[in-house]
C-alpha cells in the first residue's frame, strides 16, 4: 500500500541510520581461539566447570551438527557465513563477580545506558511491587548479574541463569532440556547446543503465579563473537509466568551471528506469556554489519488447559529467521503469536509461527503485521496445522503488510494443514492502502487528515502492541513511533 | 536439510529411455526438437518432482509414479469411447483428442466458424510459424516446472486454435479428451489457443477416462490472448479410472484491457494436480482463476497457481471450493506476485474448504509475494465442516438431513460457478455438481449447534 508523509517520516525516525544502541564497551575480554573445533566445546564446558553429562551432551550435538547443512529455504540472502571465524565464547576477564559492586563499572555503566536497572533498590523506589522486573543480564558469553533472586525463591521460583541451574538444579535441566527443540531440530539450533554459552532457566513450582515480571537483556559487545543463549522456562501445574526479553548490540562493520534457543514448557493449567523487543544492530543503510538472528524459538503446552503466548517487536537484526511456535498437547491448551515486524534500510526479516495443534479442542490465534520500508524484504511465514486426532481445533490467522517505498518487499508464506474434519481454519492477509472511507469518517468527526492517518495507522500495529507488558509496550512504542501516538504534524 | 541427490526411480530411467526412443518420431521441425531436448535435459537434471521441492510439496509425483507407462502411439477408439462421446454431445465445435490423438472424424470440423482455424498440435509442430516457439513456451514463471517440462518434451498432439482478430464466437469451442483405457499407456497431450484482439470466444476443455485400464495423462493448454479479448475457460474433470495420475497445466498470457477467465470443476478426481501459470502482457486487464473440487474416496487434488503482476492496474481473483469426504486430499497453493512495476494491482484469493468427515484432509498455502507499495492485495483461506445451523434451519423447515446437506453444499459450491458467464454451461457445471451430491450416502459432520 502507498503509505502517506506522516508514516514515512515516523518510520525514518527508526531507521537504521537511528540505532542508538550502537555504542562499543571498552572492557577486557577472555576468548578462547577463533573457530569451532571439539576443543572450543570443551572449553567452553571447562569454562563453565559443568559435569561431563553436559560435557558429552556438547559433544554429540557438535558431531551431529558437522553433517549437516545449512537451510536456505528462508527468503533471506547472505555470504556463506565462515563458521571458523567466529569467538564462540567471550567474557569479562577476571573472577565471577559474587556482588553487584564486583562487577566491572564499565559493564554497569553500558546497562546504565541501555536504562537496565541491575540495582534492586533503584527499581524499589516508588515502584509498586507488582510492576518490579527481576533482570537476567547476559554480556556476550556470560550472565553478569540476575536481579531479585531471594525474593523470587521465597515463592519458590527459580531465576538463573542456566549455567547456574546446570550446577544447581541438574534433575530439573537434565529432565526438560531439549526436550521441546530437539539437539537435531534443525543447524542453528544443533549448533546452539554444542556451545550454547548463558541465557536464563525460569522454574514456577505448582501453583505460584510469579510475583514479579522476568526479564532478560542480551548485549552483544565483542567483535567477531557469535553469541549462543539458551534459555528454559517451566511452569508447572497451575503456574503463571510473564517474561520479557531485550537485545541489543553495538555498530560493526561485521556480521555477528546470534544462534539461540528458547524452549517453554506449560504443565496443566500452566500459562507462560513471554516478550520480546528484539533490536539488535541492523546494519547500516547499504546492509553492511548487523546481527545474523536465527533464533529457534519454541513452546510446548504439554500439559491439559495451558496456554502459551508469543508476542514480539522485532525492528532490529539484518536478517531474521525465527519461528516462535506453539505445539498444543494438552487438551484445551491455547498458542498465541502477536507481532509486529518494522523492517527498514538494507533488513531482512523471515519469520512467523507455527501452531501444531495435537490435543483435543485445542486453540490458536496469530496477528502478524509487517512493515517493510527502505530497500528490506518482510516475510510472514507460518503453518497451522491440525493432527488427525486433535478434533476441535481452531485457529484465526491474520497476517497484514505494510509497503513504504517501492524499493521494499513483503510476502506471506501461509501453510494451513488440516487433517480432522472438526478443525475450524481461518486465515486472512491483506496488503491494503488506507481505505478512504475510513480517512473521511474521522476526518468527518473534525480529525485533520494527519490525525486522521495517524489514528487508522496506530490502529493497524495495536493489536499487538496491546499484549506486551507495560515496561516493554513504552518501549516498543518508542521503537515504533509508527504507533504515532502524539506525533502529528 | 542433508542434501539430496536420490537415485533415478524405475520410473525417470523408463521416461529417459522412452524419450531417446521416441524423439527421432516425435513432431517437430529443428526448433521444436530443440524444444523438446532443452525441456528433457532440464528434466533429467531435477528428475520427477517430490515432496522437497515447494510447489510440489503436497503431491510427490515421484513417489506416485512407480512406473512410467508406455507412451500412447496410437488411438484407440473403444466402444466405452463411442458410448462416451454419445454423452458428451455439443452444440457447435467439438473437437475431440482420443489417448491424446487428434480425431478428425469424430470431430465436428464442419462446425467450425469463421474467423477460426483449427489445426492438430502435430502438424502445427511442424510447421514454420515464426512465433510457434514463443507460443508453445508459455509464460516465464512456467519455465521452471519439471511436470511442464516432461510435456513440452513428449507432447504428441493436441489441437492449435488461432481466433481471427475482431472474431466474435457465439459457442463454445470444446475440446474433448478422452483416455481409452484399453492398455496402460502414458499420454502426454497440449493445445493452444491464440485469440487477437477483441476476440470474444468461450474454451471447454473436458477430460475422462474410461475402464478398464488407468492411464498416465500430462496435457497442457496455453492461451495467448490479445488486448480487448474476453476469453472463457472452462474444465471438466470427471470419469477417471481410480490409480489414473493426471498433471494438467493451463499456462495464459493475457493482453491489455481484456479479460480471461478460467474455471474447474473436478468430480472425479483420482489423482490429480492442476497447475496454472498465468502472466499479464498488457495493463487494465482481469483475469479470474476459480473451480470447485468435489473429493472422496481415495482422490487427492492438487491446484497449484501462479498469478504473475508483471504489468501495473491488474486486476486478479482465484476462487477455490473444496468439498472433501471419504480419506480424500486437497490441496490449494496459490502465488500472487506483485513485480515492482505493477502499481495498482488488485488481487484477491480465497480457499475455502469443507471436509465432511474425519479422514478427510486440507493443505491451503496461499502466498502473496509483493514488491509494489501502491496495491491492494489480500488473501483468505478456511477450513471447516458443515455449518450446523445451516442444516438446523433447512431441517427445521422439514428438509430430510441428506436435501439439506446436499443444498448447503450446493450453495457453497455455488458462489464459485456463479462466475461461469456462459448459462447452458453454467447450467451444466451446477447439473454435475448435483449429481455428485446426489451420490453421497450418510450423513457428515457439522458444528454443533
Amino acid at each position: 500500500m502507498a503509505a502517506v508523509q506522516e508514516t514515512i517520516d515516523q518510520v525514518k525516525s527508526i531507521d537504521v541510520t537511528e540505532y542508538k544502541y550502537g555504542f562499543v564497551t571498552d572492557i577486557e575480554m577472555e576468548k578462547p581461539a577463533k573457530g569451532l573445533t571439539e576443543d572450543t566445546v570443551r572449553y567452553i564446558s571447562a569454562r563453565k566447570n559443568e559435569p561431563a553429562w553436559m560435557l558429552e551432551w556438547r559433544l554429540d550435538a557438535f558431531r551431529r551438527w558437522k553433517t549437516m547443512k545449512e537451510p536456505d529455504w528462508a527468503r533471506v540472502n547472505y555470504p556463506p557465513i565462515d563458521y571458523q571465524d567466529i569467538y564462540y565464547y567471550a567474557a569479562p576477564k577476571g573472577a565471577a563477580p559474587q556482588s553487584l559492586d564486583e562487577i566491572d563499572p564499565a559493564i554497569l555503566e553500558t546497562y546504565k545506558k541501555l536504562g537496565i536497572p541491575l540495582r534492586e533498590q533503584e527499581i524499589l523506589a516508588g515502584v509498586a511491587p507488582e510492576n518490579r522486573v527481576a533482570v537476567d543480564a547476559v554480556f556476550d558469553s556470560v550472565s553478569v548479574v540476575t536481579t531479585f533472586k531471594k525474593e523470587l525463591a521465597q515463592a519458590g521460583v527459580i531465576f538463573c541463569s542456566i549455567s547456574d541451574a546446570i550446577q544447581e538444579r541438574p534433575e530439573l535441566v537434565k529432565k526438560y532440556l531439549a526436550t521441546v527443540v530437539p539437539v537435531t531440530d534443525n543447524y542453528f539450533a544443533t549448533l546452539n547446543c554444542a556451545v550454547f554459552t548463558d541465557g536464563s532457566f525460569v522454574y514456577i513450582p505448582k501453583g505460584v503465579r510469579c510475583p514479579m515480571e522476568l526479564s532478560t537483556y542480551f548485549r552483544i559487545n565483542e567483535q567477531n563473537t557469535g553469541q549462543f543463549e539458551r534459555t528454559l522456562i517451566i511452569a508447572e501445574e497451575g503456574s503463571y509466568v510473564s517474561y520479557l526479553e531485550g537485545c541489543t548490540a553495538p555498530k560493526r562493520d561485521e556480521n555477528q551471528l546470534h544462534a539461540a534457543v528458547v524452549e517453554l514448557i506449560a504443565l496443566d493449567d500452566a500459562e507462560i506469556k513471554y516478550s520480546t523487543v528484539q533490536n539488535w544492530y541492523p546494519g547500516d543503510a547499504e546492509g553492511k554489519g548487523g546481527i545474523y538472528n536465527f533464533v529457534t524459538k519454541r513452546g510446548d503446552c504439554r500439559g491439559r488447559n495451558s496456554k502459551i503466548s508469543w508476542t514480539q517487536v522485532e525492528t532490529g537484526s539484518a536478517i531474521t529467521w525465527k519461528y516462535p511456535s506453539c505445539i498444543l498437547r494438552g487438551d484445551g491448551s491455547r498458542g498465541e503469536f502477536y507481532s509486529i515486524a518494522v523492517s527498514n534500510g538494507a533488513q531482512q526479516v523471515d519469520s512467523g509461527t507455527k501452531m501444531i495443534h495435537l490435543g483435543k479442542n485445542t486453540t490458536s490465534k496469530i496477528i502478524a503485521k509487517g512493515i517493510a520500508a527502505g530497500k528490506s524484504d518482510s516475510t510472514y511465514r507460518g503453518m497451522v496445522s491440525a493432527h488427525r486426532k486433535a478434533t476441535g481445533a481452531r485457529n484465526f490467522t491474520n497476517c497484514d503488510s505494510l509497503l513504504i517505498g517501492d524499493q521494499c518487499g513483503a510476502h506471506t508464506i501461509p501453510y494451513i494443514e488440516a487433517k480432522t474434519a472438526t478443525a475450524i481454519f481461518e486465515h486472512e492477509a491483506t496488503t491494503s492502502k488506507i481505505g478512504e472511507d475510513q480517512l473521511f469518517y474521522c476526518q468527518q468527526r473534525g480529525l485533520s487528515e494527519e490525525e486522521a492517518v495517524a489514528l487508522i495507522v496506530n490502529g493497524f500495529v495495536k493489536e499487538v502492541l496491546q499484549q506486551l507488558p507495560m515496561e516493554f509496550a513504552v518501549e516498543a512504542q518508542k521503537l515504533i513511533t509508527i504507533s504515532l501516538e502524539g506525533s502529528v504534524g | 536439510m542433508s542434501i539430496v541427490t536420490p537415485l533415478k526411480t524405475a520410473a525417470e530411467q523408463a521416461l529417459s529411455a522412452q524419450f531417446s526412443a521416441a524423439k527421432a518420431e516425435l513432431p517437430g521441425a529443428l526448433p521444436v526438437r530443440k524444444l523438446r531436448e532443452d525441456a528433457f535435459a532440464g528434466f533429467e537434471a531435477k528428475g520427477l518432482p517430490h515432496r522437497r521441492l515447494e510447489s510440489w510439496r503436497y503431491t510427490d509425483l515421484r513417489g506416485l509414479l512407480r512406473e512410467a507407462k508406455p507412451l500412447a502411439d496410437k488411438a484407440s477408439v473403444t466402444p466405452a469411447v463411442t458410448a462416451c462421446l454419445a454423452e458428451l454431445a455439443f452444440e457447435g465445435v467439438r473437437l475431440v483428442l482420443i489417448d491424446g490423438a487428434f480425431s478428425a472424424d469424430l470431430s465436428t470440423l464442419d462446425a467450425v466458424p469463421p474467423g477460426v482455424t483449427i489445426q492438430p498440435l502435430s502438424e502445427a509442430l511442424v510447421s514454420t510459424r515464426e512465433d510457434l516457439i514463443r507460443i508453445l513456451a508459455g509464460p516465464g514463471i512456467a519455465q521452471i516446472d519439471t511436470g511442464l517440462m516432461l510435456n513440452t518434451a513428449l507432447m504428441r498432439d493436441g489441437v492449435f486454435i488461432e481466433i481471427a482478430e475482431g472474431t466474435e464466437l457465439a459457442q463454445p469451442i470444446a475440446i474433448v479428451s478422452l483416455a481409452s483405457g484399453e492398455d496402460e499407456r502414458a499420454i502426454f497431450h497440449r493445445s493452444v489457443v491464440v485469440a487477437g484482439k477483441g476476440v470474444k470466444a468461450t474454451i471447454v476443455e473436458i477430460g475422462e477416462g474410461v475402464g478398464p485400464h488407468a492411464s498416465q495423462v500430462n496435457g497442457a493448454i496455453v492461451f495467448e490472448t490479445g488486448d480487448e479479448s474476453d476469453v472463457q475457460h472452462l474444465r471438466i474433470v470427471s470419469r477417471a479410472v481410480p490409480e489414473t495420475v493426471q498433471v494438467q497445466t493451463l499456462m495464459a498470457t493475457v493482453g491489455a484491457n481484456a479479460k480471461f477467465e478460467s474455471f474447474a470443476l473436478v468430480c472425479e478426481a483420482a489423482t490429480l494436480r492442476q497447475q496454472y501459470f498465468v502472466e499479464y502482457a498488457g495493463e487494465h486487464s482481469e483475469i479470474g482463476l476459480r473451480g470447485v473440487n468435489l473429493l472422496g474416496g481415495q482422490e487427492h487434488s492438487d491446484v497449484t497457481l501462479v498469478m504473475d503482476h508483471a504489468v501495473p492496474h491488474g486486476v486478479s481473483r482465484e476462487m477455490f471450493k473444496n468439498i472433501i469426504g471419504g480419506e480424500a486430499t486437497g490441496v490449494f497453493q496459490g502465488k500472487v506476485i506483485v513485480r515492482k512495476y505493477a502499481q495498482k494491482t488488485d488481487g484477491g484469493m480465497k480457499s475455502n474448504t469443507l471436509l465432511l468427515n474425519d479422514g478427510a484432509t486440507m493443505f491451503n498455502k496461499p502466498e502473496l509475494e509483493i514488491f509494489a507499495d501502491d496495491v491492494v492485495c489480500g488473501h483468505g483461506a478456511t477450513v471447516a465442516q458443515m455449518d450446523g445451523e445451516q442444516l438446523f434451519y433447512l431441517m427445521a423447515r422439514g428438509l430430510p438431513r441428506p436435501q439439506a446437506e446436499a443444498l448447503v453444499l450446493q450453495a457453497f459450491a455455488g458462489e464459485a460457478v456463479e462466475f461461469v458467464q456462459d448459462e447452458s454451461l453454467r447450467g451444466m457445471v451446477m447439473g454435475r455438481i448435483e449429481s455428485w451430491l446426489a451420490k453421497r450416502d450418510g450423513s457428515s459432520l457439522a458444528s454443533t449447534v
